[in-house]
């Protein structure tokens, strides 16, 4: 951390009570899940969840240490924000696709599903190069920030199709089922909030990302902690239209 | 365009996530029977009713909050309300759909009722626990 701020940067730059209280308490849910799929022997079971957990601690983590040293309005803090952002949205896609071996665990399946996981990952990319690579100077960044915002909608829709397999194959797993929906839930709000911003540029919702953010390791910690691994529940009981 | 699409389609999948995992908090609580102690101060007996909700929720806040359910009560909550509005709007004319927001609405109570069940227990424990300390 070469560079130092002056103390009226600093000033200007360093988190208020509001946001450390909510940095704060997303960084001990985050603690939590971990220690709580320990705890409840399920680290392994579910281990790309549990390192995605991780990474997100280690990540904000980092983005305080880069925040505390370089304040929010730095390039610094900016590239460090986009690119680990980019890098936990690559890792949430695993950690969906490793709910995909689970579901097709009986089938053999894991195989393709990881192929087809690798494959469509490539072909995203690639997709939001072609398209940043027309509209834009600053190539790279835009390209960090488009692939984030195309992963969440591809995460969406896989996580339909998964509820669907889920669904269609009689997944009576309720930790599967809550993993699956709360993924669910936490893609298709973050697809919200980006379309809202395309649409509308000065939508403005403070704390709205945080709120969502909060949602998923709310969400895992109260799976690890209150549902057994033996839980099972009849995912028809769940949906919507009554099947 | 194509984010007025991403949106609906999105607000769409929100929707339909956030009842079915509400439905998989709630399917939980559906299996526990009440304690008599319960049933006598709600009224629940056989089958709730969304109205007796605001009702159970006030009994609920009277009691000391468990850590382990505040995250669940709250989702209810928010479901309890999703629902309220689409009784009111949506299925209006859709007598199936009203049918399925009563059902649903009690369901929610009956989750109330549990967790006010266990609060109490909750309670109960804590007392013990504390008269244990002072002898």
């Amino acid at each position: 951390m070469g560079r130092e701020l002056d103390q009226s940067t600093k000033a200007r730059n360093v988190l208020g009570p509001t946001q450390f209280v909510i940095w704060f308490l997303g960084i001990s849910l985050e603690a939590t899940v971990v220690v709580c799929a320990v705890l409840r022997g399920s680290f392994r079971r579910y281990i790309f969840l549990n390192l995605y957990m991780a990474a997100t601690l280690l990540v904000e983590i980092g983005r305080f240490q880069f925040l505390k040293h370089f304040g929010s309005n730095s390039f610094e803090f900016i590239y460090f924000y986009f690119y680990s952002d980019a890098l936990l949205t690559i890792l949430l896609y695993f950690a969906l696709i490793s709910l995909y071996t689970v579901v097709f665990d009986e089938m053999k399946a894991e195989k393709y599903v990881r192929f087809g996981a690798v494959l469509l990952l490539a072909g995203t990319s690639l997709f939001t190069y072609a398209v940043v690579h027309q509209s834009s100077a600053k190539i790279l960044t835009h390209f960090v920030f488009e692939l984030c915002q195309n992963l969440y909608f591809v995460g969406l829709v896989l996580t339909f199709v998964l509820w669907g397999a889920v669904l269609k194959l009689r997944e009576t797993r309720t930790r599967v089922i809550q993993f699956v929906l709360s993924l669910g839930v936490y893609f298709s709000a973050f697809a919200v909030t980006y379309a809202l911003r395309n649409l509308f540029p000065n939508f403005q919702t403070p704390y709205l990302a945080q709120a969502i953010g909060f949602f998923l390791p709310f969400a895992w910690v109260y799976t690890f902690w209150r549902v057994p691994e033996e839980a099972r529940l009849a995912p028809s009981r769940v949906t919507v239209v009554p099947r | 365009m194509m984010a007025a699409v991403i949106l609906v389609v999105s607000l769409a999948a929100l929707l339909q996530f956030f009842i079915s995992y509400c439905r998989s908090l709630i399917a939980a609580s559906a299996k526990q029977p009440l304690s008599v102690e319960v049933q006598e101060v709600t009224g629940i007996t056989t089958g709730a009713r969304g109205e007796d909700y605001p009702r159970v929720m006030q009994l609920l806040q009277l009691c000391p909050e468990r850590p382990q359910d505040r995250g669940e009560v709250r989702a209810v909550k928010g479901y309890f309300q999703l629902l309220q509005l689409m009784r009111a709007t949506l299925a209006r004319p859709l007598p199936s759909l009203h049918d399925w927001t009563e059902f649903q609405l009690g369901q929610c109570t009956y989750f109330a009722a549990v967790a006010l069940d266990r609060r109490i227990a909750f309670s109960r424990e804590m007392l013990a626990a504390q008269l244990d300390d002072s002898l």
